[in-house]
């Protein structure tokens, strides 16, 4: 088997605060490779941006403590140097933003943006720069793209300014493509444009990309694989229809309960998920997600290893102790996959 | 613009005029306040007195007197009491020296506040930022009377490594034009910076959150690159507004104190002089001359933001 183009290993990411040791990502590994879209799906506070931004090497401070490799081209990004990271960021590995509006200087043209990311890693003169980024807005759909480029942020709109991002991100064909909830901030009209700008040109590049969100609506429009994480771990992993159709673990029961079906009738509320994530500075022990699990029994306490339960796929990994018979008669509620309701567990 | 241009210069002519009658006013209510009996001399009689009182039209309603004084303002005729000297013809021959001592202060603390402030802000916690911070509480709360003579002392007098006081004119000799200033610089220097440096700190710590700094570094731009260009230029606006105002009434003569101590000629030590004395001419184109570049300095200071950021247009 060939070397994936990204292989990540057991990465764990923790800040020391005033109050504890905060453990935003324990323990997570996937691979990428090139043309694959793998999604991260998961409430605010699971750690995926976190693990993303790991990746691009912008958590890093002095409170935050590393483990675990990222492996790039045969480099590790979690212990590159600063210059290393300096010179494989935007053009190795790229990232697009969640917000728009505030992810570009307020004070430079837009083609001076674009142009800066090209002219940071190649040796091209201002001019050729900008006619690089005057192609790329035309590829990303910016109209009058060469008079556009004189433009401010502040003249366009958010969904074009998200456009430019997603240009400047592509502007040097990277391997990876990451993208932090690039749609979240935007009309839904909009999201339907980005993503396919974003599927489009990352084909035309090849590259692969990482898409966190945490829209399950879009996890099965474009995704290839997915990775569920909760509490700071990844509980689940496995192709798009795996997930979808096979999902063991109970976390991901509740995410595809709490999704509404076209083709059924509206429930009277929304099944949702009872309780909270756990505070990342006292997790339970065990399995995260064990106070909120209705099957949850002894042998929660105990942290489920992230394995392949299923002899059939041996890819789609999951973090649950409960018995695959079992798994498969617990999360069919009224038809469909759900969480039981049941008390929920202190 | 030219409606921008046209308002300003609406206001500017207002503000001179309210800043007259202020100041008229203020001397209206002095009770100490006899000018006749200052210009006719200590040892003047009573008839001396009326007599000096008629001719300068000190006995004329309150209105009259203003509407006298705007007038020999304005024709450039108006004399001091003190020492019968033309008021405006003073402000012109001393003019030059203020504008020597306050615009090499002000680029030193400009460019002492950017450094500063810069080092501070990069180096956020560290031995550096927090003597940094002490060193600009301490220039923002010495005084500058004491500052200006402690200088003096210590460097002129002590250790005789600069002249004591006076000023040399540039075209004479630029060498000793500089070697005079230089401690009247650094007097004047040392309160701005520190509080400069502080405020250009303060929005770099910000700015350094902001989500564009982080697209900046995705970028993979250097750590240079990213502060030069993203972090400091958007930095730098608040301090031009705030630049605006001070030069403007430095340049009017607020660095009086330190003219008076290192004996400069400047615009300033002629006002000091003319408050102590109480002497209403010179105080009164002093103001008006003061009102006058604020609103021309806040005018610029307005098109320079306007020019740095994009979002900021001059007329609504």
């Amino acid at each position: 088997m060939t070397e994936p183009l990204l292989n990540v290993q057991d990465l764990q990411v923790s800040f020391a605060t005033e109050d504890g040791l905060v453990r935003a990502v324990d323990g997570v590994s996937f691979t990428l490779d090139r043309g694959e879209v793998v999604a991260i799906v998961g409430e605010s506070g699971s750690g995926k941006s976190v693990t993303v931004m790991t990746l691009m090497g912008l958590t890093r401070s002095p409170n935050a403590r590393f483990a675990g490799s990222a492996r790039l081209h045969g480099g590790d990004l979690i212990t590159a140097s600063e210059e290393d990271l300096e010179r494989v960021r935007g053009k190795e590995i790229a990232m697009i933003f969640q917000d728009p509006i505030s992810s570009l200087s307020p004070v430079m043209r837009i083609g001076d943006q674009i142009a800066e990311q090209i002219r940071a890693h190649e040796k091209v003169s201002k001019a050729e720069a900008l006619d690089r980024a005057a192609g790329l807005m035309e590829r990303v759909g910016i109209p009058h793209a060469r008079a556009r480029l004189r433009a401010y942020p502040h003249e366009f709109s958010g969904g074009m300014r998200q456009r430019v991002m997603i240009a400047m991100a592509l502007s040097l064909s990277p391997g990876v493509l990451i993208a932090d909830e690039p749609t979240t901030a935007l009309d839904v009209t909009v999201q339907a444009q980005i993503l396919k700008e974003i599927g489009q040109l990352s084909s035309e590049s090849d590259s692969g990309v990482i898409f966190v969100t945490h829209d399950l609506g879009v996890v099965a429009d474009i995704a290839d694989r997915v990775l569920v994480m909760y509490a700071g771990r990844l509980v689940e992993q496995g192709t798009v229809d795996e997930i979808f159709y096979d999902p063991q673990h109970p976390y991901t029961w509740g995410l595809m309960g709490s999704i509404t079906r076209v083709d059924r009738d509206p429930p009277r509320r929304l099944p949702a998920i009872p309780g909270q994530p756990p505070s990342l500075l006292r997790v339970p022990d065990g399995c995260h997600f064990r106070p909120r699990c209705p099957h949850a029994f002894d042998r929660c306490r105990e942290v489920p290893p992230l394995l392949s339960r299923i002899p059939e796929s041996l890819d789609h990994l999951d973090r649950c102790w409960l018995d695959l018979a079992d798994k498969r008669v617990m999360r069919e509620i009224g038809g469909r996959f759900g969480l039981a309701e049941g008390d929920v567990i202190k | 613009m030219a409606r921008f241009i046209v308002r300003r210069m609406a206001s500017a002519i207002l503000l001179l005029f309210a800043v007259s009658i202020v100041v008229f006013a203020i001397f209206e209510v002095i009770p100490s306040y006899n000018p006749a009996r200052a210009i006719a001399g200590r040892n003047a009689t009573a008839t001396t007195v009326a007599e000096v009182s008629h001719k300068f039209g000190f006995d004329k309603p309150v209105y009259v007197q203003y509407a006298n004084t705007m007038k020999l303002i304005f024709t450039g005729q108006v004399i001091d009491y003190n020492d019968n000297l033309n008021v405006d013809s003073q402000f012109a021959q001393r003019f030059p020296v203020t504008v020597s001592l306050v615009v090499p202060a002000a680029l030193i603390w400009l460019a002492g506040a950017v450094v500063l402030g810069s080092i501070s802000a990069v180096r956020v916690g560290g031995l550096a930022d927090r003597g940094l911070m002490v060193a600009a509480i301490l220039g923002v709360s010495i005084p500058v009377f004491l500052l200006a003579a402690v200088l003096l002392y210590l460097f002129a007098f002590k250790l005789p490594w600069f002249p004591n006081t006076g000023y040399v004119p540039l075209p004479d000799n630029p060498a000793q034009w500089a070697y005079h200033l230089f401690l009247p610089w650094i007097s004047i220097a040392i309160l701005s910076i520190g509080f400069y440096s502080r405020v250009l700190r303060s929005n770099l710590l910000d700015m350094v959150n902001e989500d564009f700094v982080r697209t900046a570094r995705a970028k993979g731009l250097t750590r240079r690159q990213v502060f030069n260009r993203h972090v400091l230029r958007n930095s730098l606006m608040p301090i031009v507004t705030m630049f605006g105002l001070d030069f403007a009434v430095l340049l009017g003569g607020a660095a009086l104190v330190t003219e008076t101590v290192f004996n400069l000629p400047g615009i300033g030590q002629y006002e000091a002089q003319a408050i102590g004395n109480l002497d209403v001419p010179p105080i009164l184109v002093g103001a008006m001359f003061t009102a006058f570049f604020v609103v021309l300095f806040s005018a610029i200071s307005d098109i320079v933001y306007a020019l740095l950021d994009p979002r900021v247009r001059l007329t609504a």
